[in-house]
């Protein structure tokens, strides 16, 4: 007996149908089903924040989410945000500072502090280290990443 | 890692969750946002052969206040609570306690329910219900029943809740003017599990703390209520030497557990930093 069921969501605005296993996790569904290889995956336990997409309008791990969960959802991922520009100024601020070298965090790294900057615009420094502290980055230090983080937020603020 | 195959399925009401519970047994697995449940699942902790997920019933979601008391349904998440103000005014330490859930992305998912159910020593909203005096509002096939925070949690993991039974909220008395409150833990990297917290709140009335309720947590197999040291503290002026004495007598009275990366002597140690630093906290709080 096939356990595959159907689904239907919104990726990046574009409607998405297909026929998946239970286990498939929304990230799988979206590197392997959908060649969106933005979203990475790095521990697959709900650690490490490589894996950060949005569900309506949400920050989520994609690794601790079904992807028959988002049935009727909008998901966003990194190359929608990107082509939205909506992360323009922050995505330039992580290029200024130097905030990556690998790459491997950035993704969920820029999605996090997206929603930070909407959810605190206001946020201290303190704040935005305790708010990334959910997404590891193995190369920087994470001080250049606070650095471009803090940049956008007084950016705007003076906007 | 990846999940073992499982079946999975989406009631839209309480009842059709309940059937489906006595239909499956054993083979099922609950699931609310399943933040602790799924990263199980990866590492095949658990291999459920089918997941009933709760997240489309309407009936277990909302915070709302009702006569005396604050009820929030089992699937509201820590976001919302975060983002509440109801819980702002009339349930403070949940505020507090809340920055301290994992990460925000996870917050957004994690659910006060499903936290409550799963029983975890090492989680935060087991600890604030008991020092909130929350009742449980829990339905099963023969109709809904409540127990009280500090009878709900029995062992590790293990909570008063039936294989046949869903918790569907919990009611908190709403917060007197003269309630303080005080929250913390101690982990390694903000976010972490709490090698030791305390959760606790009191009636303060000049440098006086009545009905104080100290609940340290991942320190034993289920939240401990540091009874002997509340009984001193209450009704007494607070100053040092009664700080003292309290931190010594909580150390003594409450036997720490050691998990696998700290002794159960750390954590005795850590039951008197916190309650140092909590009662200079409420001495100070205005």
């Amino acid at each position: 007996m096939s356990l595959k069921k159907k689904i239907s969501m919104t990726v990046n605005g574009e409607a998405v149908s297909a026929e998946i296993d239970p286990r498939r996790h929304l990230v799988d569904f979206l590197r392997e089903d959908l060649f969106l290889k933005g979203p990475h995956l790095g521990c697959e336990q709900g650690a490490c924040g490589a894996c950060t997409v949005k569900v309506n309008g949400q920050i989520i791990r994609g690794c601790l989410f079904l992807a028959v969960q988002a049935d009727g959802s909008i998901v966003e991922t990194i190359e929608g945000a990107t082509k939205s520009g909506a992360l323009e100024d922050l995505q330039n601020a992580f290029m200024r500072h130097n905030a990556m070298q690998c790459g491997f965090c950035s993704s969920g790294m820029l999605l996090a502090a997206a929603e930070l900057i909407e959810k605190q615009p206001h946020a201290t420094r303190a704040q935005v280290r305790e708010w990334i502290s959910g997404n590891y980055c193995r190369c920087t230090g994470y001080h250049s990443i606070v650095n471009a983080i803090v940049d956008v937020l007084s950016a705007r603020a003076n906007a | 890692m990846k999940a073992a195959q499982f079946d999975y399925v989406k009631p839209k009401t309480l009842s059709e969750a309940l059937d489906l519970l006595v239909e499956t047994g054993d083979d099922a697995r609950l699931m609310a946002g399943g933040q602790t449940l799924l990263a199980t699942l990866n590492m095949r902790l658990s291999e459920p052969s089918i997941l009933i997920d709760i997240t489309g019933i309407t009936e277990l979601k909302g915070i709302s206040v009702q006569g005396e008391s604050l009820r929030i349904g089992a699937l509201v998440t820590h976001t919302e609570i975060e983002d509440s103000d109801l819980v702002a005014k009339h349930a403070p330490l949940l505020k507090l306690a809340v920055p301290h859930i994992a990460h925000r992305a996870i917050r957004n998912l994690g659910t006060w329910g499903g936290s409550l159910a799963y029983g975890d020593p090492a989680a935060e909203w087991p600890a604030c219900s008991i020092t909130l005096q929350a009742t449980m509002i829990i339905r099963g096939p023969s109709g809904e029943r409540r127990i009280g925070a500090e009878d709900f949690f029995i062992d590790l993991y293990t909570t008063s809740l039936e294989p046949d039974e869903i918790l569907v909220a919990t009611e908190i008395p709403i917060a007197s003017k003269d309630q303080i409150s005080y929250f913390n833990e101690l982990a390694r990297r903000h976010g972490d599990y709490a090698v030791a917290g305390i959760a606790a709140v009191a009636k303060k009335s000049g440098d006086v703390l009545r009905d104080c309720v100290f609940t340290f947590f991942s320190v034993g197999a289920t939240p401990v209520v540091a009874t002997k040291a509340q009984a001193l503290i209450d009704g007494q002026e607070l100053n040092d030497q009664l700080i003292k004495e309290a931190v010594e007598i909580a150390r003594s009275e409450i036997e720490a557990i050691a998990d696998l990366t700290n002794s159960a002597e750390a954590k005795q140690h850590l039951i008197g930093v916190l309650l140092e630093r909590c009662l200079k906290d409420m001495l100070a709080q205005k």
